[in-house]
């Protein structure tokens, strides 16, 4: 019975948000309660669901563990094959905890459509889950692109003023980049095919494939600029302040959770190992857009009047640092750049739906409309307080660890880019610490802030378990390290093999080519 | 002289037989039952359709010629002939929910359907171009009158004439290439006749020019860009379910004889067919494309998306392959289901004859007070641009992988972009649907059974084979193309 559960757990995880939103076809649309209680029954039971996941994985392997695999379309080779190595096990939990947030914070924010809104939700939970989990790269593909429908609709249904242009940029910002990837999958298969002689979309095998270097450049570009646009580097950014701004609160805190790791996770699943040559080649290139990335961000975090802007922005920033651990290739680095990306899911993910919950009691968005809450709304500013520091990287939370490790190995790796980098960890202060004090200290000038009410216990409950994992991952960082430890170290180890194997061939031209060995110009 | 009798197996002509019965029987109905009302006559049809799909399916695998070769039932044709009879069903489903229209005898209506059906059937499995020609003029005079069917609307006979006139011209086309080839090979049979040319350079020529004239027919009816002016107009002054036969049925006759033209001349003729299909691909993509995205009116956007269409089968063509032509048939397939079963919504849509609503704004709001024909609008907007998990994705994915295997990346790529383009024009139909309160309150008339049905029908295809693709191309794993 427990091998039956443990060997089927992910497609559960899948299949479980599904059957939720098929169940909610048959709940009427006019029993709000009813709707809202059945997802956050259904997202909740999903979260708990993984937590034997994180349990019993084992932390001494670099392996995907947790395989399922079944056929799909045997004709051409593409299966339904789910694994978990400790990076996509972080993101898997990460999706989970933040769902039922979601919902619950969406409780009164959301009145319109209510039902509509809790299915495509789940649809969306099922589909970023597919992310983390597939080792097939047509499946991959399939959920990564079925992701863009349902996040499509929560911009554009229950968004701001400008919802609809916001929702179709982001729809074709994200298209664009994913059917130059699906290009990309499709010469990398047949690439294979045409050598080995084996069709198969498996991770694991066209992970044994060295590919020649000009092969690789081209690839890790098609691959690549479908991620840099979902992280989103500089220059791809500009969809990302228009999605964040003008979606709903559980839109945003999921864009910002999930959907942006989707782009550092697809670089480090996809882009490292596979194309190791084009990585190192274009390492300091993208190293630079990583750190122009983060001084960017936080310098126009700085002057924005709008808290959610300023909160989007940040995100740039801060996903400037997971780039530049990503592609410092050593591990503390790398390691940091994973728990980096939790971090952000984590603070990031609180701080807009702290900013939800006042627009929630005041209808407005602007800096200068908001001054001295801290005594209005105590538990509200306490909060938020925590939540900033997080996000700035005071030792002791969760932000510092990341950010910590990050530059400790870019420093190793691009001490010229760390500098700079370091520059934004300043920066981070500046910003968030001036939105703070404009927020809650100082004078109330605005007559409507003398009466606001303080946060709810439901508000309450949303925030407390994200803090709990702020503290937890600040206090005790190796719970979370030691899962992702060997992953990484295999990804590092797999991208070392293949440049010497690349390097070797060059250097002695010997008669016996190894099969694998494609496209050598 | 001696005569010997050819031999006649009826079984491969027996899904030709049931039809051709019902198409009869469907015209003669109403002379003696008066009082035989739509719903009798659609009853007929259907179970006309059902009877032929069992013949079908009845016929064994191996390539049947029968008839003194006249005819012939390879796998291709076998699978092109289900393709047409589910786009027959389901035109016949949505043709069920429009306003019965006075003036329209349903009786011919069907049975001119399923003439065009037996023409498009015809033209599919034959090497012989007199046959070819025959079943080509059956289904076009048949598809000439439906154009024109709902005689009481100026636009409707605009639309008739327009694509006889056109059609008349391709034509032209079609039979003066007939002509040369037959002459430079003294046969009909389109399988024989490359294979026994005299390389001398007059022959060539000739063979060339019958070629290239026979090609140039083919594309008007498939509306290949520059071939494809008639196809907005027509479309939009046709009955709504008539343009969604012509869109996906002759679509599929088109290309399959397109196929059959290009397998057997690439084998034997030196000619530049990569670097032709290329360029109409990339040129019927992107105008197709950069069209639909200005216009206003919904049916007019198919009719240009169903241009764009025709450019991604084009990618699959290219390949040259067993795969290629596979994929094409699994695009025919998933393009019927989901192309029909958009324009089965417009046909809900439309209150009146007289008033067809089918501007963009009409549909504001949609999804919330006819939630099942908006969520099957949105699954088939959703399909055509490509997105999975719906069966539009896997056919592009077909097409394009047979593309690149054959190392096409660069037209892949500009295929790829077309689709992101195309992206735009379909959410634009999705967004009204879904984003955007309804203008004014109005109240739709109830869909018919018939219209749920095709609906039903259309979306459980379009995601069944979105999602387990193997369903459909283990039926086409017999398609391949003779070895050069």
């Amino acid at each position: 019975m427990t091998d039956f559960f443990f060997s089927h757990l992910l497609s559960l995880l899948i299949v479980v948000p599904l059957l939720g939103a098929a169940g909610l076809f048959i709940v009427p649309r006019e029993r709000i309660a009813a709707l809202r209680l059945f997802t956050l029954a259904a997202t909740t039971l999903n979260f708990i669901l993984s937590l034997p996941l994180f349990i019993h994985f084992d932390n001494h392997s670099g392996d995907f563990q947790f395989i399922e695999q079944y056929d799909w379309i045997p004709s051409i080779g593409a299966s339904f094959h789910l694994g978990v190595d400790g990076i996509s096990l972080l993101m898997v939990m990460l999706t989970t905890l933040l769902m039922p947030l979601v919902i619950l914070s969406s409780w009164t924010s959301i009145v319109h459509r209510v039902k509509e809104y809790m299915i495509v939700f789940l649809l969306l939970e099922t589909a970023m889950i597919g992310v983390f989990v597939s080792l097939d790269l047509l499946l991959f593909y399939v959920f990564w692109e079925a992701m863009l429908i349902p996040m499509y609709f929560i911009i554009g249904v229950w968004g701001g003023e400008r919802r609809l242009y916001a929702a179709i940029k982001f729809f074709l910002f994200t298209m664009f980049g994913g059917v130059l990837m699906l290009v990309g999958i499709l010469v990398l298969y047949f690439m294979h095919s045409q050598t080995a002689g084996v069709a198969t979309f498996s991770y694991s095998t066209l992970n044994q494939m060295i590919i020649g270097r000009q092969a690789q450049l081209w690839l890790f570009l098609a691959f690549g600029l479908a991620f840099a646009i979902k992280v989103p580097m500089v220059p791809f950014h500009t969809w990302l302040p228009d999605a964040h701004v003008e979606a709903p609160t559980g839109g945003s805190v999921i864009l910002a959770g999930v959907l942006l790791k989707m782009g550092t996770y697809g670089f480090l699943r996809f882009c490292l190992p596979l194309f190791p040559h084009a990585a190192a080649r274009l390492a300091p290139l993208i190293g630079l857009a990583a750190v122009i990335g983060i001084l960017y961000g936080a310098l126009v975090s700085w002057v924005q009047p709008d808290l959610k802007k300023l909160v989007a922005y940040s995100s740039v920033s801060h996903l400037g640092f997971v780039m530049l651990g990503l592609f410092s290739f050593n591990v503390q680095a790398q390691q940091g750049a994973v728990i980096q990306m939790v971090n952000h899911g984590l603070s990031t993910g609180a701080l807009f739906l702290l900013v939800g919950m006042i627009y929630e009691r005041r209808h407005t968005r602007q800096i200068a409309d908001f001054g001295g809450l801290a005594s209005v709304m105590p538990a509200f500013s306490t909060l938020f307080l925590i939540v900033t520091l997080s996000s700035i990287g005071l030792p002791g939370l969760n932000g510092f660890i990341g950010e910590f490790l990050i530059l400790l190995g870019a420093f190793q790796a691009k001490p010229y880019l760390a500098v700079p980098a370091t520059l934004g960890v300043v920066l981070s202060a500046v910003y968030m610490l001036t939105m703070y004090q404009r927020v809650h200290f100082g004078k109330r000038t605005h007559e409507e802030n003398n009466h606001l009410a303080d946060l709810t216990l439901r508000e309450k409950l949303v925030l407390l378990p994200l803090l709990l994992f702020c503290f937890w991952i600040g206090l005790f960082p190796g719970t979370l390290l030691h899962k992702t430890e060997a992953s990484v170290q295999k990804i590092l180890t797999t991208m070392e093999v293949k440049q010497t194997t690349l390097l070797d061939r060059t250097e002695r031209i010997s008669p016996a080519q190894p099969a694998y060995v494609v496209n050598e110009e | 002289m001696t005569f010997t009798q050819p031999t006649i197996d009826l079984t491969a002509v027996s899904p030709l037989l049931a039809l051709l019965a019902t198409a009869i029987f469907l015209l003669l109905l109403p002379l003696f039952f008066r009082s035989a009302g739509r719903a009798l006559l659609a009853f007929v049809a259907v179970i006309g359709l059902l009877i032929s799909g069992v013949c079908l399916f009845r016929i064994p695998v191996v390539p049947i010629s029968g008839f003194d070769r006249l005819l012939l039932l390879d796998p291709l044709a076998i699978a092109v002939h289900g393709a047409l009879l589910l786009a027959a069903l389901l035109t016949l489903l949505i043709s069920l929910n429009r306003v019965e229209d006075e003036y329209l005898n349903y009786g011919e209506y069907f049975s001119l359907l399923l003439f065009s059906l037996i023409g498009m059937m015809i033209v599919t499995s034959t090497w012989n171009l007199l046959v070819l020609f025959l079943g080509l003029e059956l289904f076009s005079i048949a598809l000439y009158t439906l154009a024109g069917i709902r005689k009481m609307r100026a636009d409707s006979v605009e639309a008739s004439l327009k694509y006889l006139l056109l059609g008349a011209f391709a034509s032209g086309f079609l039979l003066y290439g007939m002509a040369l080839l037959y002459g430079a090979s003294g046969t009909l049979q389109l399988n024989e006749m490359m294979l026994g040319i005299e390389a001398d350079a007059s022959t060539l020529a000739l063979i060339y020019a019958g070629v290239i004239l026979l090609f140039i027919g083919l594309a008007f009816k498939a509306a290949l860009v520059p071939f494809h002016m008639w196809t907005p107009d027509v479309y939009e002054g046709s009955a709504t379910p008539v343009s969604a036969f012509m869109s996906t049925a002759t679509k599929a006759a088109a290309f399959i004889v397109l196929i059959r033209l290009l397998a057997h001349s690439e084998l034997a003729i030196r000619f530049p067919w990569p670097q032709l299909l290329i360029v109409l691909a990339v040129l019927t993509m992107t105008v197709g494309n950069l069209l639909a995205i200005h216009q206003k009116n919904v049916k007019r956007m198919l009719a240009y998306s169903s241009i764009s269409h025709a450019g991604y089968l084009l990618v699959g063509l290219t390949a040259a392959s067993s795969s290629g032509d596979q994929a094409v048939l699994f695009y025919l397939f998933v393009y019927t289901a989901m192309n029909i079963g958009a324009f089965g919504v417009l046909s809900h849509m439309g209150v009146s004859n007289a008033d067809e609503r089918v501007d963009f704004e009409s549909y504001r709001g949609m999804g919330y007070r006819s939630p099942f024909a908006a969520l099957c609008l949105a699954v088939f907007m959703f399909s055509l641009s490509g997105l999975p998990p719906f069966s539009g994705f896997i056919g592009k994915l077909y097409l394009f992988s047979a593309a690149v295997e054959k190392g096409y990346v660069a037209l892949v790529v500009i295929a790829v972009l077309n689709s992101v383009a195309s992206v735009y024009y379909y959410m634009r139909l999705v967004v009204n649907l879904y984003m955007r309160d309804p203008a004014e309150e109005l109240s739709l008339p109830r869909a018919n059974a018939g219209l749920k049905a095709a609906l039903f029908i259309a979306l459980l295809l379009t995601v069944l084979w979105g999602i387990y693709p193997s369903l459909l191309t283990d039926l086409l794993a017999g398609i391949s193309r003779p070895l050069p």
